[in-house]
């Protein structure tokens, strides 16, 4: 009998940071089981003994990916009945949350999404309102549905690794009716940057970048570093719409922001304000950006990155 | 001409988040005066218009319901959604409803929407924004698809209705997608999607005749232990305001800013 159950989806060749993180979190939960779709590689099955999975879990489908949630959520929760866990964890991305939901009804359990912090009850922390309020949740129901974000523990590997057992579980027929299916996928271009929702560092740039976001991201690779914008400039079509940080785009919550020619309109401050450090370049002394700002610089972005990426260059030899 | 439809559009009054926004009361909840019309509402309601408007519109058969659960002021977004253009509207309201969690709200309104389809011919769509503005979890559309038995098409950034069958890009996560499913299905859509309209003069005083129907939770089968605190599933234990973030060191860049920002970044550990 597990514990808690952690879902991951379709990895790849190797597990993300963020599923390494909700393994850790898992393990403080108690015995930690792992409901797998996708390939499963010797490396990411040494990876999850070694983070502390006993068992992990994969479907009797192999066509999930086909279809929109439904039958993922419907996988999840017949991995849940298998495992016995009482705390199920996912990755806080759109379709994680989505799963989450569904499997909340399924499972009439209740779900916390956007968690930060998990206590050993299953006390969930998260923060609300646009980073205004820090709240904790609970669950009254058996099982509780956690969706986690990233970068909020440094993931740990368990102290005694072991191979963990691997069970299939069949996927239930009524999963795949009433679902949508996808009928064609591209993947986006990959940038080679970090995913701005799980950025250590994120360069951001707004109206007064008026559109050459070239200094930024330049800055952003000296760094290792995401590139993300403000919604004048994701409408004014100098970025892509996925680099939008704020109410209707990304939240995130990195070690450093960094702010270059965004004035800091509440919009933008919902999705960015929970940042450990922030720093603010802008040209107009009064941006309300400044007022949040740990460490602000009156100036102007193409003047001032430059010589910031070529400092820090300089440092790193 | 295309078949008609009849759309649902889920719109939320929500706390105005231009102003300070709080969390009070036993059950930790969101303070609602000042609230509006969920802006990420508009886009759903825009969409289900553009639907409804290719097949001829009302005079065709097709109905634009906004539906709104909520307190008694929730029918303001309900009136503004008639405003903008919607075609009648339903205003969910209990006092037990207060202080419901997702999973309670998707069980109310899928309550609703049954309520609704039995009232003429059944709901096609049910069409929604991509978040509250104020709660953010992002959960209705799924868990609202899970209780009625739909297919979920979430995050679309583009919408097609025709022969029964919705086709919507998707492009939340890694991927760009196609995504199909059967009618009748919950869709939800993003900012991406359209340029809401506004409402006109014209469109204030069309609302005014149009019409609103007020469902208590006796009308649409449900009793007060399945909703608000007593039927939530998760309770809010504490809430904390933050500390508001306060300005730190404010430079005047001198011809070397770029420099002591980094020196402030390895003071910081952040290199």
């Amino acid at each position: 009998m597990a514990n808690a159950l952690v879902f991951i989806d379709n990895p790849g060749a190797a597990l993300k940071k963020s599923s390494l993180e909700l393994l850790t979190i898992a393990r403080s939960l108690g015995e930690t089981a792992v409901a797998f779709t996708g390939e499963l590689n010797d490396d990411v099955a040494a990876t999850l003994g070694a983070y502390g999975a006993t068992t992990v879990y994969r479907p009797s489908v192999e066509d999930l990916d086909n279809y929109l949630v439904g039958p993922k959520a419907a996988y999840l929760a017949a991995a849940v009945a298998a495992s016995g866990a009482t705390a199920v964890l996912l990755d806080n991305s759109p379709e994680g949350k989505e799963i989450a939901g569904r499997l909340g009804i399924k499972l009439n359990a209740g779900v916390i999404t956007d968690v930060v912090g998990v206590e050993a009850d299953g006390t969930a922390h998260k923060s609300v309102l646009a980073g205004s309020y820090n709240t904790t949740a609970k669950a009254t129901t058996p099982v509780t549905v956690l969706s986690v974000k990233a970068n909020n523990v440094e993931p740990a590997p368990a102290g005694a690794a072991a191979a963990p057992a691997t069970a299939t579980v069949e996927v239930p027929a009524e999963g795949l009716a009433n679902s949508a299916r996808i009928a064609a996928r591209t993947e986006k271009p990959l940038s080679g940057r970090p995913d701005l929702s799980e950025a250590r560092i994120v360069v951001a740039g707004g109206r007064g970048v008026d559109g050459d976001f070239g200094p930024l991201e330049e800055l952003a690779d000296a760094l290792g570093a995401a590139v993300g914008a403000s919604r004048a400039a994701t409408d004014a079509g100098w970025i892509g719409h996925d680099a939008q940080v704020g109410q209707t785009g990304v939240t995130v919550s990195p070690q450093l922001y960094i702010s270059a020619g965004i004035s800091g309109a509440i919009q933008q401050k919902a999705g960015m304000q929970t940042s450990k450090v922030i720093v603010a370049i802008n040209k107009d002394a009064e941006s309300p950006v400044f007022e949040i700002a740990d460490y602000g610089i009156i100036g102007d972005l193409f003047k001032v990155l430059p010589q910031a990426t070529a400092e820090i260059k300089k440092r790193k030899g | 001409m295309e078949e008609t439809l009849k759309i649902v559009v889920l719109v939320k009054h929500v706390p105005d988040a231009q102003f300070d926004r709080h969390i009070t009361g036993p059950g930790n909840t969101t303070d609602r005066d000042e609230s509006i019309l969920s802006e990420l509402d508009e886009y759903a309601l825009e969409a289900a218009l553009q639907l409804a408007e290719e097949r001829g519109g009302p005079k065709a058969g097709n109905e634009v319901v906004a539906l709104s659960m909520g307190p008694s002021g929730a029918v303001n977004a309900v009136k503004k959604s008639l405003q903008i253009g919607a075609y009648s509207g339903v205003h969910l309201s209990d006092d037990a409803l207060a202080g419901s969690d997702a999973a309670a709200t998707s069980l109310a309104l899928a309550a609703a929407i049954r309520h609704i389809s039995a009232d003429g011919r059944p709901v096609d769509l049910v069409l929604t924004g991509m978040a509250s503005t104020d709660g953010e979890t992002s959960l209705i559309p799924a868990q609202l698809a899970e209780r009625l038995s739909f297919p979920q098409v979430t995050f679309a950034s583009s919408l097609d209705v025709s022969g029964g069958q919705v086709s919507a890009r998707r492009d939340a996560g890694a991927f760009s997608e196609t995504v199909e499913a059967q009618l009748p299905a919950v869709v939800s859509v993003t900012d991406q999607i359209n340029e809401p309209r506004y409402p006109n003069f014209k469109g204030i005083l069309a609302a005014k005749k149009k019409k609103i129907a007020s469902l208590s939770l006796a009308d649409i089968g449900l009793d007060a232990s399945q909703v608000g605190l007593a039927g939530s599933w998760t309770v809010v234990e504490s809430a904390d305001a933050r500390p508001p973030r306060t300005a730190g060191t404010i430079i005047t860049d001198d011809g070397d800013a770029g420099i002591k920002l980094v020196d402030f970044l390895a003071a910081q550990k952040l290199l």
